[in-house]
């Protein structure tokens, strides 16, 4: 709870904040949109939290949502996939992807930051290569697979819990377990600590590392899934673009070091909140320049860190 | 010429040094003792200006220090040398000598210049190598020399030396003193900080003794007996740290055949242990022990040979053989520091006890219960991090990581190293203790007294082999040191 603070009473105080701003920042559908929105990245951030717990980074994610986010209407609409076919498909190919990583990171011994820029790098321009560069998209059909991101469970007239939301909590649900009941967990937390002693205590650190690198790049695949479910347009050139920046972001502000080691499934999602507040708030205020959005995201993220820095030196003395 | 009056340094909840004095004459060697967590690190890093004290002050020749910088401290003469040498490896020697005040014309660093101020204090203490030569390319022993040799470059009139001998050999400490003995004589100051006592018997004019943050005696060259040290250090009599009793042998534990670790792979090493013996391995640094017991617990596994009847590739599979290794360096492969005491204790049996994937936590505290009364790790609860344990019950927590398996076999690295001599005791006490409930024990260590102390029978290395096998009969210094040092016929 106490890791969580701080960026919790960031959330609220940016929520108020908007609220103020923004006229129509609590209208059903403005906060329909803040959940999914949340939700989406969320996905991606609980997903790279995992490699950066070990200690790792992963910036292949965004290529990977635009693989899948491509790849999966590219197959079921030119070449007649069933959706089913098509989306185990994808969920292969991020399993593979993230196996590499893994076998080239711990058997190879390459820098996470290499293994991942290469994947960056390739996977988007595979996905330009077989898409020839053109916009994917599910057109007017597959309307009953869009509900998965278009859906949401009604509570008011007004107002509904997007699908994608349930599924961030399902996930976040999993990755907590599988963080602080299981034994994996404690693995992965202490070699993202100290690799070689937990090693030295009989953990297969190998194991681990890769299974980190497969949950991240899973999840990027669903978040890639959820992405294009719910635009419906993709363009191999940009889609995804940045998006592992925004997840590593959150993930950081949600309490992940970059040393490895640490980091809180709650605090990752309540990262991705805070993320997300942010762009509304942007979008919202008349004064703020839109496309000055990375400034201001930036600097969020400069002042959290700092502040967390501050914090903790304090404690420490 | 240094003197520190009044010295009091508080950190939050523990008074580190409580009005500390202490005067150091020109060309007196000064040692300073006590168990860890004493105040002597305080007091050293108060010394070099690495820390400001809260009360009292510090005069080098009369002048007083306002403690602010290591740079004042530098520019009055005290350089402190850390047990933990700050030195690249990747630069030469004479670059390391001068690393952050190379001399330059035009911004061009003068290479000849280095070279020739670099011979003139390696020649100082007696260091021939060139300047030119990388770092890294030279021993423990010799970089130790190197950090000496920049001291009295940057014109030290005192140096501190944080436990100089903590990792080198014999004849390495031999040199050691040989060149502090040449800087007393030229006047240079030592403050000498150790845990060997029969070192400081043998080099010092004097030996403080710190106690909970306070000096608590002084003794001259008459009076510093192992016994008075050790009494003024630890507050009470510690009648005999090496307690073995004899008991009978088991069955052969360990067997190593034809191993040949990837630094000495034409070498071959066999060694047997039985259950219930302890075996100690002594050498030079350098000689290859820690190699042998890090190719037997497979975390760096051997080019050829076999450990029981298998060559581990990693230690999962020689902790399925009974195996327990605890290494030489605890907060770089022992612990995770991080972690809390419980998760430390329970981090190499989680499998054992987990319900399929999940964990036990029931389990994990009764362990950490059993562990902390069985081997007197004293901690303010379960969920301190080991970062903040001192070092002895650190090492206890590795131990009780171990323990926790019930394994046959136990490796030990250096096991004392770094830790107070109570804890010294406790750990000595606990060797003893799992070799008579059958345990086969085989431990490395640098230092003589211990190896003499504790082992039934001692393998002597050199160069990677096993040069010679001692019992306990047999024991004596110049025995080993032979076996270990002489040359190859």
């Amino acid at each position: 709870m106490k890791k969580i603070l701080g960026i919790l009473i960031t959330l609220i105080v940016l929520y108020i904040l908007t609220t103020i701003i923004g006229d129509n920042f609590l209208s059903p559908y403005n906060q329909e949109q803040l959940l999914k929105r949340t939700a989406l990245y969320g996905l991606l951030a609980i997903g790279v939290s995992f490699v950066i717990i070990t200690g790792g980074i992963d910036l292949s994610i965004g290529s990977v949502v635009c693989l899948v986010g491509c790849g999966v209407p590219w197959l079921v609409t030119q070449h007649q996939w069933s959706p089913t076919m098509a989306v185990m498909m994808a969920f292969v190919i991020a399993v593979a992807i993230g196996l590499w990583h893994g076998f080239l990171i711990t058997k190879v011994k390459l820098q996470p930051f290499v293994v991942t820029l290469c994947g960056l790098l390739m996977y988007r321009g595979a996905t330009r290569g077989f898409a020839e560069d053109k916009t994917q998209g599910f057109g007017t059909g597959y309307s009953e697979l869009r509900e998965l991101a278009t859906g949401k469970l009604q509570i008011t007239e007004q107002f509904g819990i997007p699908m994608p939301f349930l599924l961030l909590i399902g996930v976040g649900v999993l990755a907590w377990i599988l963080l602080n009941k299981t034994i994996w967990g404690r693995y992965l937390f202490a070699l993202g600590n100290n690799e070689e002693a937990a090693r030295l205590s009989g953990i297969n650190t190998d194991r681990m590392v890769t299974l980190s690198y497969v949950i991240s790049s899973v999840l990027a695949a669903l978040g890639g899934l959820l992405f294009i479910l719910d635009g419906n347009s993709a363009q191999p050139s940009d889609f995804g673009n940045f998006y592992e920046l925004y997840a590593i972001a959150a993930a950081v502000l949600g309490g992940c070091s970059l040393r490895g080691g640490s980091g809180t499934v709650v605090g990752v999602i309540i990262g991705a909140a805070v993320m997300q507040v942010l762009k509304n708030m942007i979008n919202l205020a008349d004064w703020l320049k839109s496309h000055m959005e990375f400034l201001i995201v930036g600097g969020v993220l400069l002042v959290a860190v700092v502040a967390d820095e501050l914090v903790k030196r304090r404690v420490k003395k | 010429m240094l003197v520190a009056q009044g010295v009091t340094k508080r950190f939050p909840g523990v008074v580190a040094l409580q009005g500390v004095d202490l005067h150091v004459a020109a060309g007196e060697v000064v040692a300073l003792i006590g168990e860890n967590g004493a105040g002597k690190s305080t007091l050293m890093k108060i010394l070099s200006g690495v820390q400001k004290p809260d009360e009292g002050n510090v005069s080098m020749e009369g002048q007083t220090l306002t403690g602010a910088s290591v740079a004042e401290a530098q520019a009055a003469g005290i350089a402190l040398i850390h047990q933990e040498l700050n030195l690249a490896d990747n630069l030469s020697v004479g670059a390391n000598l001068f690393l952050g005040r190379e001399p330059q014309r035009f911004g061009w660093i003068e290479r000849k210049t280095i070279h020739r101020e670099s011979a003139k204090y390696l020649a100082k203490v007696g260091l021939d190598v060139d300047p030119e030569f990388l770092l890294s390319g030279l021993s423990l022993g010799k970089q130790q020399l190197v950090e000496i040799a920049k001291a009295l470059s940057t014109q030290a009139k005192v140096i501190i030396m944080d436990e100089p001998t903590s990792s080198l050999s014999q004849g390495e400490v031999e040199t050691l003193f040989g060149v502090i003995r040449d800087l007393k004589k030229e006047g240079v100051s030592v403050i000498y900080i150790s845990h060997r006592l029969a070192e400081v018997q043998e080099l010092s004019d004097r030996v403080v003794v710190f106690r909970d943050g306070e000096n608590v005696g002084e003794l001259g060259p008459e009076e510093m007996t192992h016994d008075a040290m050790v009494r003024l250090m630890v507050g009470r009599d510690v009648s005999q740290l090496y307690q073995r009793t004899s008991h009978a042998l088991g069955e052969v534990a360990l067997t190593v055949s034809g191993l040949r670790t990837q630094v000495h792979p034409d070498k071959e090493i066999n060694l047997e242990v039985r259950a219930g013996e302890v075996v100690g391995i002594s050498g030079l640094v350098g000689s290859g022990r820690s190699e042998v017991l890090e190719a037997i617990f497979g975390m760096t596994p051997a080019v050829a040979g076999t450990v029981q009847s298998v060559l581990p590739k990693s230690p999962r599979e020689a902790m399925a053989m009974g195996l327990a290794f605890v290494p030489e360096d605890r907060k770089a492969k022992g612990l995770i520091l991080d972690l809390s005491v419980e998760e430390n204790t329970s981090l190499a049996s989680l499998k054992q006890e987990a319900n399929g994937p999940f964990l036990n936590h029931g389990h994990e505290v009764a362990l950490c219960e059993k562990m902390t009364t069985a081997l007197a790790i004293k901690t303010p609860g379960p969920w301190q991090k080991a970062r903040f344990l001192s070092g002895g019950n650190q090492q206890k927590i590795v131990l009780a990581k171990w323990l926790a398996l019930s394994p046959s076999v136990l490796l030990l690295d250096e096991p004392t190293r770094g830790v107070d001599i109570g804890s010294k005791e406790e750990i000595y006490q606990l060797m003893e203790k799992f070799a008579r409930e059958g345990m086969a024990v085989l431990f490395v260590s640098s230092e003589l007294d211990e190896i003499m102390g504790m082992a039934d029978r001692v393998l002597v290395m050199r160069e990677g082999r096993l040069a010679g096998e001692l019992d306990r009969a047999d024991f004596s210094e110049e025995a080993i040191m032979t076996l270990a040092t002489q040359s190859q016929s």
